[in-house]
């Protein structure tokens, strides 16, 4: 097996890979990164989204190898320690979760569009996480959420 | 072991295809990776995420006309983002933005979906109503292809195994054409076409005087409505054009698991119609 | 838009219930730290994969391994291996595990055989290395087919269950002369499509056995029908088969009765193995193969007298059960129930029948048949209010039930019946109809037009399911002034940990963080019934609230016993001390005056109703076709609001799911076979396709629910569809009486005219 060196959640990491093995398995079944999750095979569910330098990208359409050199977070790399990340805390005041299997790619996804965007309006939250599907809350909490969650990486209460 | 190459420049890019033109070319991956645990195991991979001159784009001057050059890379979010692709070719952008969703859009590429080929694919009809042109390269040197002739059927193109897409050429329009698109998919996000229409129409006054319509979805591969387009010339805006369009709509689209055939027709010509109203 | 509360009952004033508590779970789920199946670390566990079926019925002759493939290191298991008997028990015991070979293939997609590997590669090759020899039969892909056709797939009709419900008449002569004699029948077939759960998480379970007992644990929403399952399988004594639950990516039922199907194939696979075997499916196998909602075809014909009143309701269910009993009896229940819907009629007959197809089985899911007879009653209703040129829902106003007037099963209504307050509150927040002509942002005319519906949905198990069932659940004093809850009621995302939570510490009198609810695992929990029927808060969330109350009145008597004063929570720590971990363990009784004849299908069919109404804007795009939902807003009636973020959730989530049904998802058959088994293809609403959802949360208490809540699970799925459906139908001025009301029939009804 080659060694590839993943740099995730500001740890290095070497791990034995194949060229073929997507982002998704070498986060989940090497690193033992789970909260990242597989719900379809064919890039439509959103829950393995994950950022790569910094941008949203669903692990399940790239492959480890293409991620050697870049930062990965995880949903595991959000928090300080104990201390949520805003959007996190957003999503567990605001009931953006039920079941959760889609809620860390949903979060991640929020995340992306809040530092690209201080105050998204409730149109942009919802174009912008189109590509993460959630069969639980019919969206309307998760929107909550995010708002809020952009309020509390700008400082404000979440 | 599947082996995998990264190359450094565009040249490195065709002397490995020269060699191994059996290998997976990897662009985003957004189409390539899909139920990859079921995919046979490739031999090796070609992976021109982010190569260095697949990228950029270009306002360029070439046969005294004015073209803006897209390199093959370049992401959907790249050309949604594009002032002069805004300005130039509204109706890429809006075919962009409805392609998959935002993490699609950040990684599938204008070569990706140009190298898959697929019916469905939201980008191909657009190259057809601009009249666009595929840059093509390998170690023997560089072509264009008019993207009408590039795809050859069902997932087939005039792209050779040893070529790599690097680019497509599409010449901006003349002042005062009128630019459409429109998808219909099975839903409003991450959905799969049913019927696309794009559409440059050239006009005096309100008078159709050049028509191109590109078609997805509706045939084995992207088609162009060139009997439509005849019909058009000559006639102006609203129930004229209208009733010439609709008559000459002759597209004989499939019943599948997202749609039927009559549905596809019906909604085609509504498309059309729809572009040359008043 | 966030809207108030309308309460009918007075304010229960305490610390945790009524609060909206964020969810007990939530922390770890939004930090990636919620374990589900496939994040379990299983070292050295195997993957196991299923051989399927290809062709919908027929004979399995022979199962061939090619010699060619290296079989070191794989497994394979068939029905020949089964130690115990081959069937997964539900409630006929139909459904072997395993095709055996000489016996018969009823479906596609059907497991005819089981192989483990050590990767999932591997395990799929190896599957992939599997032929079947199969002689095809005939097979039955429709209802008219199994009705009708000359293939006997159950018994010699076809029909696994029927049910008559009659009220007002003693013949079926006297049904027609009421329908003759009536001034008006409004007489409609109506279809409904198979839907998919599409849980985001899909199936996944794992087996283990140690020192001859099997342990399995995966995604589940009744972890004791995978017990009751697993014993004769196995051939097991009941404490040597141990299911527990883990943290589970919703069900909405589809993670009722399936997974007794995985847990079997992954306790056989390990049993021979002998290591641990993980089954997870890949999305499009658990849309090919697993459970669907039951496609309908009902005939409702509704006669009216002069003044339109209801005279006469008459309907025929037909419901497609696919190619096993499985749950179909039930959901055939509940489907009939509530055919009549919550409107007077002093003659009502209903015949209700699910039949055998070679379609995989229907099943489970929100709504348990009530969705489908629903969107019938609604439409017809819609239908005799426009004839009478009477506002829809002053219609609905003048004929549903109250409180003294009876259902069609006789069932007096004697509390909490909502129709008024329902009915205001759609009305008080309805605002001004579309205007019918306009134009969309992409250019395109569209019709718009409103709907509305108004419906019930019986809330616990149907009749005297739950004194069968008596489930029972305890709660116990810990260690360190902590309590547990044990029952064996998922948490499956609808927020069953966090009400518990409330319940429990409200009844102990302490705060919300001094209370565990143990994971349900059958060796730790009582068996407090399944995760279904919208009776988790209602029915064990009252267990929940009583065993509470009796733990906190032990305390008190021991602190009196002993002279100390205080609070529970102070009191808790040294009472442990004192008494060691006491438990309660309560088992429901029903309310006084419930009776239930299932001979006749008369009585109380369920204790109590949740009612609801709906109301729905759409804008039909000439251009496309498309139906775009534009404005839903549903008045729910649950009792009480236990958690009002968590209610309004469950009401939130539910209603997506049926817009969905209404206008995009469905299941496509192609020869027996889903055919669009992708997430690609067997689509369900994204946040694009969502409208921004209006919620109000009624509460008229129910006196014998945990603080007067009853159920709210299911109810938000019945009616949105018929209000859709009756919105389409004034916008366009054409009637659509099937779903989904996908473009392609809006463009087939308006005559491919824009």
């Amino acid at each position: 097996m080659p060694k590839l060196t993943l740099r995730v959640n500001r740890q290095t990491h070497t791990i034995d890979c194949s060229a073929s093995t997507l982002l998704v398995e070498a986060l989940r079944e090497q690193l033992r990164l789970t909260g990242t999750h597989v719900g379809c095979d064919t890039s439509q569910c959103g829950a393995c989204t994950v950022h790569v330098d910094g941008a949203s990208v669903k692990s399940c359409t790239m492959l480890a190898v293409e991620a050697e050199g870049a930062e990965i977070t995880t949903i595991e790399g959000l928090a300080d320690g104990d201390k949520l990340h805003p959007m996190q805390a957003a999503f567990q005041e605001h009931h953006g979760l039920q079941c959760g299997f889609c809620t860390p790619g949903m979060v991640m996804s929020a995340v992306d569009l809040c530092k690209r965007v201080k105050a998204p309006s409730e149109p942009e939250v919802r174009t912008w996480l189109e590509g993460n599907l959630c069969r639980c809350t019919g969206y309307h909490n998760i929107v909550k959420a995010v708002m809020a969650g952009a309020d509390g990486m700008n400082g404000g209460k979440p | 072991m599947t082996a995998y190459v990264r190359p450094a420049d565009l040249a490195e890019a065709t002397r490995v295809l020269a060699d191994h033109p059996a290998w997976m070319i990897l662009a985003g991956g957004t189409d390539l990776m899909v139920h990859a645990q079921h995919q046979p195991v490739p031999v090796g991979i070609l992976d021109l995420w982010r190569l260095p001159g697949l990228g950029g784009i270009d306002a360029r001057q070439r046969d005294d006309r004015s073209w803006l050059r897209l390199g093959a890379g370049t992401t959907w979010r790249e050309v949604i983002a594009d002032a002069r692709v805004q300005h130039a070719l509204p109706n890429l952008v809006a075919a962009a933005r409805e392609i998959g969703a935002l993490q699609i859009q950040a990684r599938g590429t204008i070569g990706g979906n140009l190298g898959t080929s697929s019916p469905v694919g939201d980008s191909l009809p657009v190259w057809l109503a601009l009249g666009a042109e595929i840059e093509l390269r390998s170690v023997h040197g560089t072509r264009t292809v008019p993207y009408a002739d590039y795809c050859t059927g069902y997932r087939k193109t005039a792209r050779g195994v040893e070529e790599l897409i690097t680019a497509v050429w599409a010449p901006v329009p003349a002042t005062g054409t009128r630019l459409h698109w429109r998808k219909v998919g099975t839903r409003k996000a991450q959905s799969i076409s049913k019927v696309m229409a794009a559409a440059a129409l050239a006009l005096d006054g309100d008078t159709i005087t050049a028509a191109r319509i590109g078609l997805g979805a509706v045939a084995d591969r992207p088609i162009r409505a060139t009997a439509i387009e005849a019909a058009l010339v000559g006639r102006r805006l609203g129930d004229d054009a209208i009733a010439a369009a609709r008559a000459a709509l002759a597209i004989a689209p499939i019943t599948d698991v997202r749609s039927t055939a009559a549905y596809r027709h019906d909604v085609a010509a509504n498309l059309i119609a729809r572009f040359v109203a008043a | 838009m966030d809207s108030g509360t309308a309460s009918a009952s007075r304010r229960v004033t305490s610390e945790a219930v009524g609060t909206s508590l964020p969810r007990v779970d939530g922390i770890a789920k939004v930090t990636g730290r919620a374990r589900y199946l496939d994040d379990l670390d299983a070292v050295g566990a195997w993957h196991g994969v299923t051989v399927r079926s290809t062709i919908p019925h027929g004979i399995l002759d022979g199962l061939d391994r090619d010699p060619a493939f290296d079989w070191t290191d794989i497994v394979v298991v068939t029905a020949a291996d089964i130690p115990g008997q081959n069937v997964i028990t539900l409630i006929e015991l139909d459904q072997p595990a395993l095709v055996p070979v000489g016996g018969t293939i009823r479906h596609v997609d059907e497991a005819i055989a089981l192989v483990a590997a050590p990767t999932r590669a591997r395990a799929f090759a190896a599957a992939r290395a599997i032929t079947a020899r199969v002689t095809p039969l005939v097979p039955v892909l429709s209802i008219e087919d199994a009705l009708t056709g000359p293939i006997q797939l159950h018994g010699a009709d076809n029909v696994f269950k029927r049910f008559a419900i009659r009220k007002g008449h003693a013949t079926d002569g006297e049904i027609e002369a009421a329908l003759a004699a009536s001034a008006h029948v409004i007489d409609s077939v109506y279809r409904t499509s198979p839907q998919e759960q599409m849980y985001i998480e899909p199936q996944a379970m794992m087996a283990e056995w140690r020192e001859g007992a099997c342990h399995v644990t995966g995604s589940m929403q009744c972890p004791y029908y995978v017990h009751k399952a697993m014993k004769p399988l196995l051939d097991l004594h009941a404490e040597d088969v141990i299911i527990s639950q883990t943290v589970t990516g919703g069900g909405f039922g589809g993670k009722e009765e399936y997974p007794s199907m995985i847990a079997a194939h992954a306790a056989l696979l390990a049993k021979v193995a002998q290591r641990p075997v993980k089954i997870v499916y890949d999305r499009d196998e658990d849309i090919a193969a697993t459970t669907k909602r039951h496609p309908a075809l009902i005939r409702h014909r509704l006669g009216l007298d002069a003044l339109g009143n209801p005279t006469v309701i008459d309907v025929d269910v037909v419901m497609d059960g696919g190619a096993y009993a499985t749950l179909s009896a039930v959901v055939l229940s509940r489907g009939v129930l509530h055919a009549a819907g919550p409107y007077k009629c002093p003659v009502v007959r209903i015949v209700g029948r699910v039949v055998a197809t070679n379609h995989p089985p229907h099943g489970a899911f929100r709504g348990f048949g009530a969705p489908q007879t629903t969107f019938a009653y609604e439409r017809q209703i819609e239908k005799a209010a426009r004839l009478m040129g009477a506002d829809p829902l002053a219609y609905r106003r003048r004929h549903a039930l109250r409180a003294g007037d009876t259902t069609a099963t006789s069932q007096v209504l004697g509390y909490s019946v909502a129709t008024d307050e329902v009915l205001d509150a759609i009305e008080q927040c309805a605002g001004t109809p579309p205007v019918r002509d306009g134009v969309n942002a992409s250019g395109a005319p569209v019709k718009r037009g409103r709907g509305v519906c108004f419906y019930f949905h019986g809330a616990g198990f149907t009749g005297s399911g739950e004194q069968r069932l008596a489930g029972r659940a305890t709660v116990a004093l810990a260690a360190g002034g902590r309590f547990e809850v044990r029952a064996s009621s998922t948490d499956i995302g609808q927020g069953a940990i966090t009400i518990f939570t409330q319940l429990a510490a409200d009844g102990l009198g302490v705060d919300a963080s001094r209370i565990d609810v143990i994971d349900p695992n059958t060796a730790r929990v009582p068996d407090s019934g399944p995760t279904v029927a919208s009776r988790t808060c209602m029915v064990v969330g009252g267990l929940v609230e009583a065993g509470a109350k009796l733990i906190a009145a032990r305390i008190r008597a021991w602190a009196e016993s002993v002279g100390r004063a205080g609070s529970i929570e102070d009191l808790a720590d040294d009472a442990f001390g004192a008494l060691g971990p006491i438990a309660e363990t309560t088992q429901y009784t029903p309310p006084p005056g419930i009776a239930w004849d299932d001979a006749t299908y008369t009585g109380a069919a369920y204790p109590v109703f949740g009612w609801a109404a709906c109301l729905v804007d759409v804008a039909v795009d000439l251009d496309t076709y498309e139906v775009a939902i534009e404005r839903c807003v549903q008045a729910v009636d649950v009792g009480k609001a236990i958690n009002p973020a968590i209610v309004k959730g469950q009401i939130e989530g539910g209603t997506l799911q049926a817009l969905g049904w209404a206008v995009l998802e469905n299941v496509v058959y192609k020869n027996g076979k889903v055919a669009n088994a992708t997430m690609t293809n067997c689509i369900v609403p994204t946040f694009a396709d969502a409208p921004e959802l209006e919620t109000i949360i009624v509460e008229v208490p129910y006196p014998f629910g945990p603080h007067g809540a009853k159920g709210v699970g299911e109810i938000p799925m019945d009616g949105p569809a018929a209000a859709v459906a009756n919105a389409v139908a004034l916008a366009l001025g054409v009637e659509f009486d099937e779903l989904p009301i996908s473009p392609e029939v809006v463009a087939q009804r308006l005559g491919g005219q824009s």
